[in-house]
């Protein structure tokens, strides 16, 4: 499916479209958080581009640990420990390899959602990254032990991805800050379900 | 004596916290650790790691922070730390700190602080 220099190649992508989006991401929390999503994770990730060069040569494992380090370390919020968590449980996942498989790549995504969990102490249906992730998850599993073919298992993912992002306006936050917001922060799309399901999208566009 | 610090998202809150801290019990070494670098609002592991070296010593550190990321991220560096005697306590920050700067200059140890600081939490004001 990929080797290191692919996986360095996606997270530059996905750093770039999250300059991109920077402003989209902010205005959502804007609404049912503190308004620094964007920022947050475009700090996070101009950290994490700017480091991509001392990480060539590296095995897949130890890169996505690093980025998983400079997140934790760049993003400031709460989206930072998680990401964070994230991507160290994905690199501890997938281990000192240089290529992996779309069996390696379940591997390391359920890492970074136990990870996600753990972390968080979330679950699925609390209007987090989860309600993108986890849906996400199952249809890629299910997709790609039906037909082997990551391709088409990536883009059941993005699918569900989305319609996660819209499930999260249909419900209630009960972790992070818009759990203050209660009631109020139905009808309002979650900022890390959307940068979740971001990430996704380039991966499926670069494969 | 017992280190203690301060994890806030805001830089102005974990200091003013440890000032109050530090008014009750002026030799306790309790240290602020809020926002993040360029003082702009957020939670920073190495502010944090700094923090907790600079207040280390074999009696351990306690860690008081407000909400969310700072609980998070505190937890972070407790596990990037696994040899060190580091606690985080589930408190009140503003009465959590009074009550564990007082312990600290005491000579309280790490778990009677711990349970001073919780108990914070179960008075009423009103
Ligand atoms: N406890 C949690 N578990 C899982 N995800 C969470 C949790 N708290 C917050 N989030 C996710 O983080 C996003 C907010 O990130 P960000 O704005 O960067 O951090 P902060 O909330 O500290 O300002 C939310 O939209 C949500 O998806
Ligand atoms: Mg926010």
């Amino acid at each position: 499916m990929t080797d290191s220099n692919k996986v360095l190649e996606i997270i530059k992508q996905i750093s770039e479209q999250i300059q991109m989006e920077k402003d989209f991401l902010t205005e959502l929390d804007n609404v049912i958080g503190d308004g620094d999503h964007g920022i947050n994770m475009a700090r996070g990730f101009k950290e994490v581009e700017k480091k991509l060069a001392d990480f060539s040569g590296k095995d897949i494992g130890s890169i996505l640990k690093a980025v998983g380090m400079t997140l934790v370390s760049t993003v400031g919020g709460a989206s930072g420990p998680l990401y964070g968590t994230a991507f160290m449980k994905a690199g501890a996942a997938v281990g000192a390899k240089n290529e992996m498989d779309g069996g390696d790549f379940l591997n390391a995504m359920d890492a970074a959602i136990e990870g996600i969990k753990m972390r968080g102490k979330a679950h699925e249906g609390e209007k987090t990254m989860l309600d993108a992730l986890i849906p996400a998850y199952n249809a890629i599993k299910k997709t790609y032990e039906e037909n082997n073919d990551f391709k088409a298992a990536i883009s059941q993912g993005v699918e569900a991805a989305e319609k996660g992002v819209e499930y999260t306006k249909t419900i209630i936050a009960t972790k992070g800050r818009a759990s203050y917001l209660g009631e109020r922060s139905i009808g309002h799309q979650d900022p890390g379900a959307t940068s979740s399901c971001l990430m996704l999208k380039v991966i499926q566009r670069s494969l | 004596m017992v280190g203690i610090v301060i994890v806030s998202h805001s830089e102005k809150l974990a200091q003013g916290v440890a000032e109050l801290a530090g008014m009750m019990a002026s030799e306790a070494p309790v240290v602020a650790a809020g926002g993040l670098d360029d003082g702009t609002l957020g939670t920073s592991f190495e502010k944090i790691t700094k923090a907790v070296d600079s207040v280390y010593s074999d009696d351990g550190v306690l860690i008081l922070m407000d909400m969310g990321s700072a609980v998070m991220t505190a937890e972070m560096v407790l596990e990037s730390m696994p040899d060190r005697k580091i606690k985080m306590v589930d408190c009140p920050l503003v009465e959590g700190a009074v009550v564990a700067a007082i312990g600290s200059s005491s000579n309280q140890n790490m778990e009677e602080i711990i349970e001073a600081a919780q108990e914070s939490a179960s008075e009423k004001k009103l």
